[in-house]
């Protein structure tokens, strides 16, 4: 395919700091490649930018291959925009024709701060996680990794689930905010295998309680974050967790 | 001074039991009383950080990133080796040592290697205690795969996504010590010097990225854990906010930096595309297990791949590599497709790239089992590209992906400034002048789990660390030396930006200080070098205030590193007169084109100390000395 320039509008969210209110700013991004990632459109809006004095987008952005996903905003109304299975910077602009207007927002939800522009503090994820997302495992005394066979399908299952990169999209998706699809995906993943068993029980609970603790909102079976979700994350995972959490709460003592 | 790499004596299979046995222990009560900073949470930091809380200590744990699972450890894709031998292929410690020695060029310290092929094992014993989802056959035990270098298969892999499930492995468990409250996390903070007090490393200043707020921490150790300077090239495979900031700083402290011309170019990444290219894009080394790499044989055919007949390609690595084929290691696999490129060769629009065809594997295993193997690499391959690796082939080119040079360390892996320690990338320690695939996971994680924390046990227990606290005069020297800095570059108000700077600065190392160099070429580079320096410094553009969220600040002080940084890179590579692994210098070469070493006078690596900006650095040489690897040519044929 050949790559061809288009000229794009973009209407932009700027805010100068948590406690500004925020607007939308329009600009122009002229000539640009069809064959640049999204990020790199950004760039060249932040070059002209700078050189005319002004202050550039305040956006994250990491590897640009996917996985840190240190990215992430809302590109007319989807989080990562419109192509399926695909975070920001994997999205290229083969995807949007010349003449296009572009709104891009940052991640929206009460337990997302903005911070400036598109950049959000997703830290409550690492919170949800900090409240039992892990194996108590020390450095040291792990038996021999082929001691406990594991079936390669329970294996690709934990697998699926573990492909999560706590992008936060699924929460800005949710028209509650839940951040249900992150908090499942780590807690079946876990659950799945003979490691994380013996927590298992207690990890949902605990999980479960700091999600609600720390603000996101209920999960009413919208389906929006799977739809979402740049790693097609599946919300089997919340039915895994559901049932660890029902388990739990009948028979443990962690309630 | 005089460089002590402090190997324990003995034979080498007992050395690090040996040393193990022989370090101080801090007993477990005074564990507590010691604060320790860790500045990384990629897998050698992330993994430090973890299990030195799990040991009592204190631990302050900071990143540039918004959370620690975001570091750049995250993008790793293929794998992790590992001397299990599950396979049952003849692998063992001793064979990952010999490999990775040879690997190296024979460029890496001996003691270290064997300790690495030792813990290797018990990496994904840990790994798979965390959690991690890795590969498995049918039958429920894990599988492997090979990498290039090798002859057996000892890489684990969890899909395309090692370095993901490995960095959220380590994760955990540092977020099990977070909620523990034994590590405290400092995301979105960047370090920007290290502080020594009476000599010893005792903190750092930092600035914390969202208030801009310059901020001190003291400790009794400082391990830095900060990755890999691949960025000094600006399109490297490294992730946008990898820097040399940190190393760097410490070496202006005083600790010395080793053999940064080691640079590796890895063979297989999506071509260079245009010029507001902002980073590259690898595709994993373990697509050379399936993949055939070739070029048409006549230069200049400009024929779609698919009508060139077999007759006229060119599988240049099968044909000139029979034993390795398409497995041979990163250097050579990207020198050679560099050579043909040189050579006409080349496909694609700008003619610097080269096929990599699944053809044949997808007829003789299928798509379905091709697809399991490399299903979202090839995914993500079309995404870029918008071309289908199962029916056309890829196109690949080398690209800057790895630095093997870092600073230097000891077996302890303590630098030069006593108390100031190094893991992981950002160390030079293991992988002498170029590193084997699935090797970088392997040396980060044995650093943080399994090494560092006794060698800093021994440190702490043996020396007498003196109460600091920030209050200190060190520590108010090192924040006006970083304030002035940050207002100097937001006072130039110059005419071009930084990325422009960066851009041009990453062309000049590519072109003369990248897969292939002469001394003509360095020399010169150096002049350009510092050209583009001093321009910097009169024309560069930052706008914005320090006291806010300031992106551009933080590359314009990235890339004011990079300015100086390049420089001791090219004075390494010039001063070293022979061509070894990732560093060739053209005029050192065999009949064959490959790299021709200098052991009477080389056999050393080169620890760089510090004279300031306007001197030359001097050179100071730890001797390699090779017990039980014999030193050979190098050869995959
Ligand atoms: C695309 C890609 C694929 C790879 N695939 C493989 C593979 O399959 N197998 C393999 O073995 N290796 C692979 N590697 C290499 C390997 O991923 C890295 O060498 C390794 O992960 C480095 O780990 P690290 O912990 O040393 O550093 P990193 O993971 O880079 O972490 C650095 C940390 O330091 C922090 N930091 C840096 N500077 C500062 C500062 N100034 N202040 C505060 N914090 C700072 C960062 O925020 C981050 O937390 C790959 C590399 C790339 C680029």
């Amino acid at each position: 395919m050949t790559a061809k320039n288009i000229n794009l509008t973009l209407k932009v969210w700027r805010q100068n700091g948590p406690e500004d209110k925020g607007r939308f700013e329009n600009y122009e991004a002229k000539d640009i490649s069809t064959d640049m990632s999204f990020l790199e459109m950004l760039d060249v809006v932040n070059e002209k930018l700078t050189l005319e004095g002004r202050e550039p987008i305040a956006f994250d952005s990491d590897c640009r291959e996917g996985p840190i996903c240190q990215c992430g905003s809302v590109v007319n109304g989807r989080p990562h925009g419109h192509e399926k299975g695909t975070t920001l910077c994997q999205l290229h602009m083969r995807h949007f024709d010349d003449g296009d207007t572009i709104a891009i927002e940052p991640f929206r939800a009460r337990a997302f701060k903005v911070l400036k522009d598109l950049m959000v503090d997703r830290g409550a994820l690492d919170k949800i996680i900090q409240a039992g997302g892990y194996i108590s495992v020390n450095a040291g005394g792990a038996p021999d990794a082929n001691s406990i066979p594991i079936p390669q399908d329970v294996a690709e299952k934990a697998m699926d689930a573990a492909a999560c990169i706590g992008c936060g999209a699924c929460v800005a998706a949710c028209p509650n905010a839940s951040a249900m699809l992150f908090t499942s995906a780590k807690v079946s993943q876990l659950a799945l295998l003979p490691q994380g068993k013996p927590e298992a029980a207690k990890r949902a609970i605990t999980m479960v309680r700091a999600m609600d603790a720390l603000g996101f909102g209920n999960c009413t079976n919208e389906r929006e974050c799977e739809a979402e979700c740049p790693k097609e994350i599946s919300i089997i995972n919340i039915a895994r967790m559901n049932r660890e959490f029902l388990k739990a709460s009948f028979f443990s003592d962690v309630m | 001074m005089k460089l002590d790499a402090k190997i324990p004596a003995g034979p080498i299979q007992d050395k690090w039991d040996k040393h193990r046995f022989e370090l101080k222990l801090v007993n477990p009560a005074n564990k507590r009383k010691f604060e320790i900073i860790v500045v990384g949470t990629g897998l050698a930091g992330g993994a430090a950080a973890a299990t030195m809380a799990e040991l009592g200590y204190n631990v302050k744990n900071f990143c540039i990133q918004d959370s620690p699972r975001r570091a750049h450890s995250i993008a790793a894709q293929g794998g992790i080796n590992a001397a299990k031998n599950y396979q049952n292929d003849g692998d063992s410690i001793w064979r990952l040592f010999y490999d990775t020695v040879k690997g190296g060029d024979f460029r890496a310290r001996e003691a270290n290697v064997y300790r690495l092929a030792q813990v290797s094992r018990n990496i994904i014993d840990q790994g798979v205690a965390q959690g991690i989802p890795f590969a498995r056959e049918y039958g429920g035990q894990l599988a492997n795969r090979s990498f290039g270098g090798a002859q057996v298969s000892r890489t684990f892999y969890a899909r395309g996504q090692t370095g993901q499930q490995l960095l959220l492995g380590a994760y955990s468990s540092l977020s099990r010590q977070v909620a523990a409250g034994k590590v405290k996390m400092y995301p979105r903070q960047e370090m920007l010097d290290v502080v020594l007090v009476n000599g010893k490393a005792r903190g750092i200043v930092t600035r914390n990225l969202v208030s801009g707020e310059i901020e001190k921490h003291a400790a009794h150790a400082v391990v830095l854990a900060t990755g890999g300077y691949g960025n000094v090239f600006f399109l490297s495979t490294n992730a946008m906010n990898c820097n040399v900031n940190a190393a760097f700083r410490a070496y202006r402290r005083g600790a010395f930096f080793g053999n940064p011309c080691y640079t590796q170019i890895h063979p297989t990444c999506i071509p260079v595309h245009g010029t507001y290219q902002s980073k590259l894009t690898l595709m994993s080394e373990s697509l050379r297990n399936d993949g055939r790499v070739w070029v048409p044989k006549n230069p200049g055919d400009k024929r779609a791949p698919g009508d060139i007949p077999e007759s006229e390609r060119f599988y240049y690595l099968e044909e000139k590599y029979p034993s390795f084929g398409n497995l041979v290691p990163r250097d050579v696999a990207s020198r050679n497709a560099k050579e043909q490129c040189d050579a006409g060769r080349g496909v694609g629009e700008t003619g610097l790239a080269v096929y990599l065809d699944f053809a044949d594997a997808i007829k003789r295993d299928g798509e379905d089992v091709i697809g399991r193997k490399y299903g979202n690499l090839f995914q993500m391959y079309e995404k870029i590209t918008a071309q289908d690796p199962y029916k056309v082939p890829m196109m690949i080119y080398p690209a800057v992906h790895y630095t093997m040079g870092g600073l230097w360390v000891d077996y302890n892996l303590m630098t030069t400034v006593p108390g100031l320690f190094a893991t992981g990338e950002c160390n030079f320690s293991d992988h002498g002048a170029n590193r084997l695939g699935a090797s970088a996971l392997m040396q980060g994680l044995a650093d943080g789990y399994f090494v560092i924390p006794y060698t800093i046990g021994g440190y702490l227990a043996s020396e007498s660390i003196e109460n600091v606290t920030t209050d200190h005069p060190a520590f108010k020297d090192s924040l006006s030396y970083v304030n002035d800095r940050i207002n100097k570059l937001l006072a130039v108000n110059g005419k071009r930006t930084v990325d422009d700077f960066h851009r041009q600065l990453g062309q000049i190392m590519w072109d003369y200080c990248g897969m292939a160099r002469n001394n003509e070429g360095l020399d010169k580079a150096k002049g350009m070098i510092q050209e583009l320096r001093a321009e910097f410094w009169e024309n560069v553009i930052v706008p914005g205030e320090t006291n806010d969220v300031n992106q551009s600040l933080e590359k314009a002080g990235r890339v004011a590193d990079f300015m100086e940084f390049a420089e001791l890179m090219v004075t390494d590579a010039r001063h070293r007169q022979e061509s070894c692994g990732g560093h060739f210098n053209e005029g050192f070469q065999t009949g064959e084109s490959e790299a021709l070493r200098d052991d009477e006078n080389f056999c050393y690596a080169a620890a760089w100390e510090s004279k300031g900006l306007d001197a030359e650095p001097e050179l100071h040489r730890e001797p390699l000395t090779f017990e039980h690897v014999k030193l050979t040519q190098r050869s995959y044929k």
